[in-house]
């Protein structure tokens, strides 16, 4: 017999977790669309991001005050990347950007275990993750709160990028790049306002991340559970990582619990990219990814 | 530093091939009689075994402009293959299980290249992902890959080739240098064919290959499988001739990054470049950790080192692609055109998206 | 010209490396360190080596060394990554006076079996490494001292049938076992099956995949199985989430039941209240109220020579273990002068000592370790030493022990850990010992 309550338990388990991903894939597509850089040091802002912030709560600093000091420091390494990496290498091809923010996420997660330590933390947002029950199906209060603030954030950027002048130059960039330097748009400072926007989104996934798995470096690790959802829903769409993040998150649970003990279990770490690889046979630039992927 | 060679056959006097003569001489002449052990064993060996798969990942990155983070897969494909041909075909030799599991490599690499028929640039770089978990899955699953040992940790046998047994430093290197040297000949036969020529006419421009009459699909699917061919050669080199044990733990995402960043440190479309860039990945945080220890070892403690260790080679990476974006090679070959005045090689491209 | 450049380029990291192993003048026993501060595992590195440096000070602060032979060490970082491991390895071999290897790695340690037989150094495998090294006759050099895989799984058993007041009340019980999706996590999957076998339990074994950080899945499963236990066989991020999670579909946690892998204070403080309750096997008690951490304190740490930064670490679960190894190893080296004097020994010497390891709780109470680890006695054939394992419950802010110290079933376990190095011997052509005479080298 089908239990219909455990399945609509585990789709809705997959797809608040898939909210958890989209969190981390909107960082990606951020930066992706403006400078078509995939990158890979996400990671390890986000460790960097929830470190910071942890470490000063710990030293006894209050909770808003650490929070916009984390801030603060994010906007200055959005800002201190884009002059000393972005800037050098502009024109660059892809892969040579990529390794850079490889060696980007080297040189930032060693500063932030040389400055914080690398001591795991636990990191408590004041939810407390008692599950209510709905119609028999268990829900996480956590999840939901997660789920929440990351439709606030979403609705603040898409307000940012409609109605402000940076969000404007932003959309340019991300439409022609070279359009955009010739009406006279100042391709750095969109970059650095992206990258600001990348760190802010990495600090917001660090504390939702952290408060579930505690703030260590594995916290760095969560980008791996990102990369099918931008497969999936195009590195460019913030709405293609939205969906993606919830097709993903709900198909791999489902997966788990019902072909995972045909084949043994443990299939998670793969299937996301098997459905996502299979999707793009059909669909070659993802589900919301603009057909031109490809730049000459 | 093995960097062999363009053509032996011709011209052992010429200038172009005095260099690869005289380091094969040094390599094979040389470095077995002076080395210590330990250079031989953690810096050489894994070296050439890096070295190779680098190699191989250039064929198909650099060349054929097809990108892959499955390397490390591959690499486990090779060992793991090796391991069980060598265990289970009795009589067969080991160079034939060595051949065997390159053979069994190119065929996985195939099947997860297949989505390049489709796929460019990113998409195609993060599907090739789906190889580097799935595998590591499998391999880990099934317990049949390592003969059923309860920890899944299999052991190497001894490296032996025509009642010749290769043990100790010495033997274990001078095998892994012979493999390379020659799988290094055989990639510069290849990139001299219309294979090779094939492989750079679809990294420069798709649509231009085939109206060129370049066959499209068996030339990518041909990319992924000569690739992975070498990659799991070198993995053999890596489990047998080097760690001399083998979990599938050790071939994780990171070492796939590892040996991109070979190649693009190294030099794209190079061969010398790959094994430079293996010299700059494996030797320099052994020189820099070295060198953390005796200066600064007293005052601080091993983890502090390693973590400054881990930004200056962060940093040293991105000034190095800042600095030359052609890589290594780029500077090694302007350094030695001012030193030679010669006229400068052209350079290779970059692979595009 | 690039050749010679990376030759003496290779040529000084030799060199470098050497000269920090220039001969040494006065008797000295060297213990090469291959550490791990840094990367995912780096938190349980720093407490283990930091407990084992902090008693290899008190040593020789305290006694001015082994029978006036002093102790010294080096540290060569690894991340807990094999071929780290390995090259740690072949560059501190050469060292003169090497006592025994300590990596707290499995596969480090699987990577140097070979290896330290040919050095003919022991290498020490506390609480973890591979089953069958407990066999002497085919593993001379190999000691997982206290705790092997196969016993602590038999602990783990033995623990839940005194709480359901019995091993005939574990009939018709339901256990399900969460395990890391790694070799390591798979090791003790055949002995669960033995085990329910014999007591009549019925089994559960559900992978986690590496890292562990999404276990939505499985926990739903665990669920809808309604289980009595939940045995955790994590791994680092692996275990806070499991616990969180768990909470998460509201499975009581005090009826969670950790590994000797998932039982530290980093496995808890991240889940915050979710872990309040929960247990975990170890073979050595956590605090810092035994006389020897009071002295390693007062001695080592009143000089400005404690390793670990943060003081509120001494006598957490990694710094006591890393205590206990240190007193394991020095008592072996101890052991092993009392036959072959009081001078620098060779590593064949200690493995002898090693293999006389014998500290009843008598010996244990003179260390001023009573309480912290109940025994030890190894002897040639039996190199895990039937150690004691003991449960501690997590209150939110430490443990608790909350067992006695509690036998694993030995005899029921030592003919698999016998066949399975029959095999290894038959596949390695390795002869086996009869005694403990030296082994011949192959």
């Amino acid at each position: 017999m089908f239990d219909y309550q455990f399945f609509v338990e585990v789709l809705v388990g997959g797809l608040l977790s898939g909210v958890m991903y989209s969190l981390v894939a909107i960082g990606f597509v951020l930066i992706y669309k403006t400078s078509g850089i995939l990158n890979f040091a996400q990671g390890a802002m986000l460790l960097f991001a929830a470190l910071t912030f942890v470490s000063l709560v710990e030293r006894g600093v209050p909770f808003w005050l650490s929070l916009s000091a984390t801030l603060m420091i994010m906007v200055g390494l959005g800002i201190t990347v884009e002059r000393t990496v972005l800037r050098p290498l502009v024109n660059q091809s892809p892969m040579t950007l990529f390794m850079a923010t490889l060696g980007l996420s080297y040189v930032i997660e060693g500063a932030a275990q040389l400055l914080w330590g690398t001591q795991v933390h636990g990191l408590d947002l004041g939810i407390d993750d008692v599950p209510f029950e709905l119609g028999g199906v268990l829900i996480s209060r956590f999840d939901l709160f997660a789920a929440a603030i990351a439709g606030a954030l979403v609705t603040a950027f898409a307000l940012f990028f409609r109605y402000t002048r940076t969000g404007l130059a932003f959309r340019a960039v991300a439409d022609d790049q070279f359009a955009a330097l010739a009406v006279g748009l100042r391709l750095s400072r969109v970059w650095a306002a992206v990258w600001t926007a990348a760190g802010i989104v990495a600090l917001v996934a660090g504390l939702l991340w952290g408060a579930r798995l505690g703030v260590q470096f594995s916290l760095s690790l969560v980008v791996l559970k990102a990369l099918p959802v931008l497969v999936l829903g195009g590195f460019d769409s913030v709405a293609g990582a939205i969906v993606g993040g919830l097709l993903i998150g709900a198909i791999e649970k489902l997966a788990e619990v019902y072909i995972g003990p045909f084949v043994g279990g443990g299939i998670e770490a793969w299937a996301a990219y098997v459905v996502a690889l299979g999707f793009l046979l059909v669909r070659p630039s993802g589900l919301f990814g603009q057909r031109l992927v490809e730049r000459a | 530093m093995t960097r062999p060679v363009r053509s032996i056959a011709t011209g052992w006097l010429s200038a172009p091939h005095f260099a690869p003569a005289v380091l094969l001489i040094v390599a094979y002449g040389v470095v077995p009689f002076a080395g210590s052990d330990y250079l031989l064993d953690a810096v050489l060996t894994p070296f050439l075994a890096l070295g190779l798969a680098a190699l191989g990942l250039n064929l198909l990155t650099g060349y054929a402009g097809q990108v892959s983070l499955g390397s490390a897969a591959f690499l486990a494909v090779g060992a793991y293959a090796a391991y069980n041909f060598n265990l289970r075909l009795h009589g067969v030799s080991f160079l034939m299980s060595l051949m065997a599991a390159g053979l069994v490599t190119a065929a996985v690499g195939i099947i997860f290249g297949l989505p390049s028929l489709r796929l460019r640039g990113f998409y195609l770089a993060v599907s090739t992902l789906a190889a580097q978990f799935f595998v590591q899955w499998a391999l880990t699953k099934f317990g049949w890959f390592s003969n059923n040992n309860p920890s899944g940790v299999i052991d190497a046998p001894q490296l032996t080739v025509a009642g010749i047994i290769f043990t100790g430093a010495v033997g274990r290197y001078l095998f892994s240098l012979t493999v390379v040297v020659i799988a290094t000949l055989f990639a510069i036969h290849l990139l001299r064919s219309q294979v090779g020529r094939n492989f750079i006419a679809l990294r420069d421009h798709e649509t231009a290959a085939k109206v060129l009459g370049v066959p499209l699909l068996r030339t990518k699917l041909l990319a992924f499988g000569v690739s992975s061919f070498f990659i799991g050669i070198a993995g053999v080199l890596w489990a047998f001739a080097y760690l001399r044990t083998v979990e599938p733990a050790g071939f994780n995402l990171d070492r796939s990054f590892e040996i991109l960043f070979m190649i693009i440190i190294g030099g794209l479309a190079s061969i010398r470049g790959a094994f430079l860039g293996a010299a700059f990945i494996v030797v320099f945080p052994l020189l820099l950790s070295r060198l953390g220890a005796a200066l600064l070892g007293n005052v601080f403690d091993s983890g502090v080192l390693e973590m400054s260790q881990r930004i200056v080679i962060g940093a040293l990476i991105i000034g190095l692609l800042i600095a030359e974006p052609r890589g290594l090679i780029a500077l090694v070959d302007r350094l030695a055109e001012r030193v030679l005045r010669r006229s400068p090689r052209p350079l290779p491209r970059s692979p595009q998206f | 010209m690039r050749l010679s450049r990376s030759l003496r380029a290779a040529a000084l990291a030799a060199a470098i490396g050497l000269s920090a192993a220039l001969p040494t003048h006065a008797d000295e026993q060297f213990f090469p360190l291959q550490s791990y501060r840094v990367g995912p595992y780096a938190a349980g590195g720093t407490g283990f080596f930091g407990g084992f440096i902090d008693y290899l000070n008190l040593i020789n602060i305290r006694d001015g060394g082994v029978g006036g032979v002093k102790l010294t060490w080096e540290e060569g970082e690894t991340q807990y990554e094999v071929e780290r491991g390995v090259e740690v390895y072949e560059r501190l071999k050469s060292h003169p006076g090497v006592a025994a290897w300590n990596p707290l790695s499995v596969g480090i340690a699987y990577a140097m079996i070979d290896r330290i037989a040919k050095d003919k150094v022991p290498l020490i495998t506390i609480n973890h490494g591979r089953t069958d090294s407990t066999d002497g006759r085919v593993f001379p050099y190999v000691f997982p001292l206290l705790l092997n895989p196969y016993s602590e799984t038999s602990g783990i058993v033995n623990y839940i049938a005194s709480r359901e007041g019995g091993a005939d009340k574990l009939k018709g019980k339901k256990i399900v076992v969460l395990y890391h999706g790694s070799p390591y996590g798979k090791e003790t999957i055949p002995i669960y099956k033995l085990l329910a076998d014999k007591y009549g339990f019925s089994l559960g074994q559900i992978e986690v995949p590496h890292p562990g950080n999404e276990q939505q899945s499985q926990w739903l499963s665990i669920r809808r199985a309604k289980p009595d236990y939940v045995v955790l066989r994590g791994w680092g991020v692996m275990n806070p989430v499991a616990l969180k999670t768990a909470q998460k579909v509201g499975f009581p946690v005090d009826h969670i039941i950790g590994n000797v892998w998932s039982n530290s204070e980093e496995d808890v403080i991240p889940a915050g209240d979710a872990a309040k309750g929960y247990v975990a096997i170890t073979t050595q008690a956590s605090g810092a109220e035994y006389p020897v951490l009071q002295e390693i304190i007062k001695t080592v740490y009143g000089a400005g020579k404690g390793n670990l930064d943060d003081k509120k670490r001494i006598g957490s679960v990694y710094h006591n273990l890393g205590i206990v190894n240190g007193i394991l190893n020095v008592e072996a080296i101890r052991i092993a002068q009392r036959k072959f004097g009081q001078r620098t020994l060779t590593g064949d010497e200690v493995r002898w000592g090693f293999e006389h390891l014998q500290l009843d709780p008598a010996r244990v109470q003179a260390l001023g370790a009573k309480g912290l680890f109940h025994s030890i006695n190894v002897t040639w054939d039996n190199h895990e030493g039937d150690g004691r394992v003991t449960f501690q419950q997590w209150d939110g802010t430490k443990w608790k022990v909350v067992s006695d110290w509690i036998a694993p079933d030995w005899a029921f376990l030592r003919p698999i850990i016998e066949k399975s190095a029959a095999a290894y011997a038959a596949e390695h052509n390795t002869k086996v010992r009869t005694s403990d005479e030296t082994p011949v080298s192959q």
